[in-house]
């Protein structure tokens, strides 16, 4: 009972893991060899970076608005506003930054390349680059995974700077909290490692999601529906890992910090 | 006559050994021919070019081409070898965000860069026009082509970098009879312009399996059925291969 229960499941998931693991080796194995695709990485470089600026400003600016929204309202109760520059500015940097950029551009490009490997696979272009003597790894995963891990913490940084930008609009222009005192307080309390920290959290989380969508894309089978089914799943399952990284990432940046004294 | 392909007891099975797609293969195909291999659809054609190409392992048997068992090359060695062979596949398989110049040139761009990039346009031009397609399409993307244009663009691709064996899955699926035929006078005409290349066409037409192929070799159930000349296919009492005949071949 317990056997028919369980170790199928089990079966399938270990098996899984483990061709993504092989997937994931040979991608990233492929970056450095040669011969080094410059013209495809700065081919996603644009789609997944430079494509997702405007996107990366709209959330970035009203996440800063409605955080300092809420955090003023909280501490003013308590008679602290002029914490709420720092108070925003820690959560921005450490949690929201690199996780709403990582989960946009999760959604945005991710979504993208899983649909278009998957288009490639069912109507075997990915076939056609291999029997022309190329690696369809190199020349399809290796660009993209590169150019989503060079691009998700410049993405983060832009959504920091935007962030704060809208938290100080709102700050100094409707709670009337001084300027100077803004930036004062936002200094002493945040260190570079808190924006640092977000943003090798942000160069993961790229990773995670453009391995996730091109495995789910390489390996879609099934026509369109298959396609279908795998950017949806490719989606799904980069949100759902970039929460997880998340907290493990967190635990790991918190310990490195204790050693490290 | 000298074999370009030889294929020996070839078994595939993808349920672990229940059922076998291909069920012990044996056939060779000579060199500089046009070797037609017709069956009715799930007889194993496209498996049977997959295991040639590589793309697939067998479960047992050997695939011999050109003197080279592709079954023991490395991934690397396999990647180079394919530089030996041709494909222009069923729906063509054009990348569709490059234009049909850009499709012809990938090859010779990834396995040709000691040619300066001039040197590659123009020899991409030149198997684009061997093709038949007409150079005010040269920069339309896949999408803005018909299903015959999309072929010859293929088919520049295949024969961009000289190859000595060119393989065609099913190149007239999907396609009208006007078309059909175009498509077959094209395999024809370009097997008679590369000097040595051996020619396989995987087909369910009959029609034109006599109409353009040397040899032919009829696959049933994952075997070799029949193997030999149109004229013996014509010839044959072979009951199943008689019905085939009688239902596949088209009044000219």
């Amino acid at each position: 009972m317990v056997k028919a229960l369980s170790f199928p499941f089990l079966e399938k998931l270990l098996l899984v893991l483990g061709h993504f693991c092989i997937f994931a080796w040979g991608a990233l194995k492929s970056i450095f060899q040669r011969p080094y695709r410059f013209e495809e990485i700065f081919k996603q470089l644009e789609f997944v970076g430079n494509k997702s600026v405007s996107i990366i400003f709209l959330t970035g600016i009203f996440t800063g608005l409605a955080l300092s929204l809420q955090i003023y309202l909280g501490f003013s109760m308590v008679g602290a506003p002029n914490l709420v520059g720092p108070t925003v500015a820690l959560g921005i940097f450490r949690e929201l930054g690199p996780v709403l950029s990582g989960l946009i551009v999760a959604a945005r490009a991710g979504g993208a390349m899983a649909a278009q490997l998957g288009t490639m696979r069912v109507s075997e272009q990915i076939d056609a680059i291999k029997v022309m003597g190329v690696d369809p790894v190199q020349y399809l995963v290796g660009p993209r995974v590169l150019a989503s891990v060079i691009s998700l913490p410049l993405l983060c940084g832009f959504f920091d700077f935007v962030a704060m930008a809208g938290s100080h609009a709102i700050c100094v222009f409707v709670f009337e909290i001084d300027s100077a005192i803004f930036w004062d307080k936002i200094t002493e309390w945040i260190n570079p490692s808190d924006v640092t920290q977000g943003l090798v959290k942000a160069g993961f989380f790229g990773l995670i999601f453009s391995l996730v969508c091109t495995y789910r894309g390489y390996y879609t089978s099934g026509g369109a529906k298959g396609v279908g089914e795998s950017t949806n799943r490719g989606v799904v399952i980069s949100m759902v890992s970039i929460i997880i990284a998340d907290y493990v990432l967190t635990n790991f940046i918190r310990l490195y910090f204790q050693v490290a004294g | 006559m000298s074999i370009a392909i030889k294929i020996q007891d070839l078994k595939k099975s993808f349920d672990g050994g229940k059922e076998f797609v291909l069920n012990g293969i044996d056939l060779e195909i000579p060199k500089n021919k046009i070797t037609m291999i017709i069956g009715f659809s799930g007889t194993g054609k496209s498996v049977l070019m997959k295991h040639i190409l590589g793309l697939m392992t067998p479960t047992s048997g050997h695939i011999d081409i050109l003197g080279s068992d592709i079954k023991a090359m490395s991934p690397q060695q396999k990647a180079k070898f394919r530089q030996k062979m041709g494909v222009m596949f069923q729906y063509a398989a054009l990348f569709d965000d490059m234009t049909a110049l850009e499709n012809a040139c990938f090859p010779l761009k990834e396995h040709r860069k000691e040619l300066s990039i001039k040197a590659r346009t123009d020899i991409a031009i030149k198997k684009l026009q061997m093709s038949g397609l007409d150079a005010k399409h040269h920069g339309k993307l896949p999408g803005e082509l018909s299903g015959g244009m999309r072929k010859r663009v293929a088919l520049a691709r295949a024969i961009a970098l000289d190859p000595e064996i060119l393989l065609y899955d099913e190149p007239t699926t999907g396609l009208d009879p006007i078309l059909t035929e175009m498509v077959d006078d094209l395999i024809k005409s370009t097997h008679d312009k590369i000097v040595g290349a051996t020619s396989v066409v995987i087909s369910h037409d009959l029609h034109a399996a006599f109409r353009i192929g040397d040899f032919v070799i009829m696959l049933h159930e994952g075997k070799v059925l029949m193997k030999g000349t149109p004229d013996e296919f014509l010839k044959s009492d072979h009951p199943f291969v008689e019905k085939f005949v009688s239902k596949g071949v088209r009044k000219p």
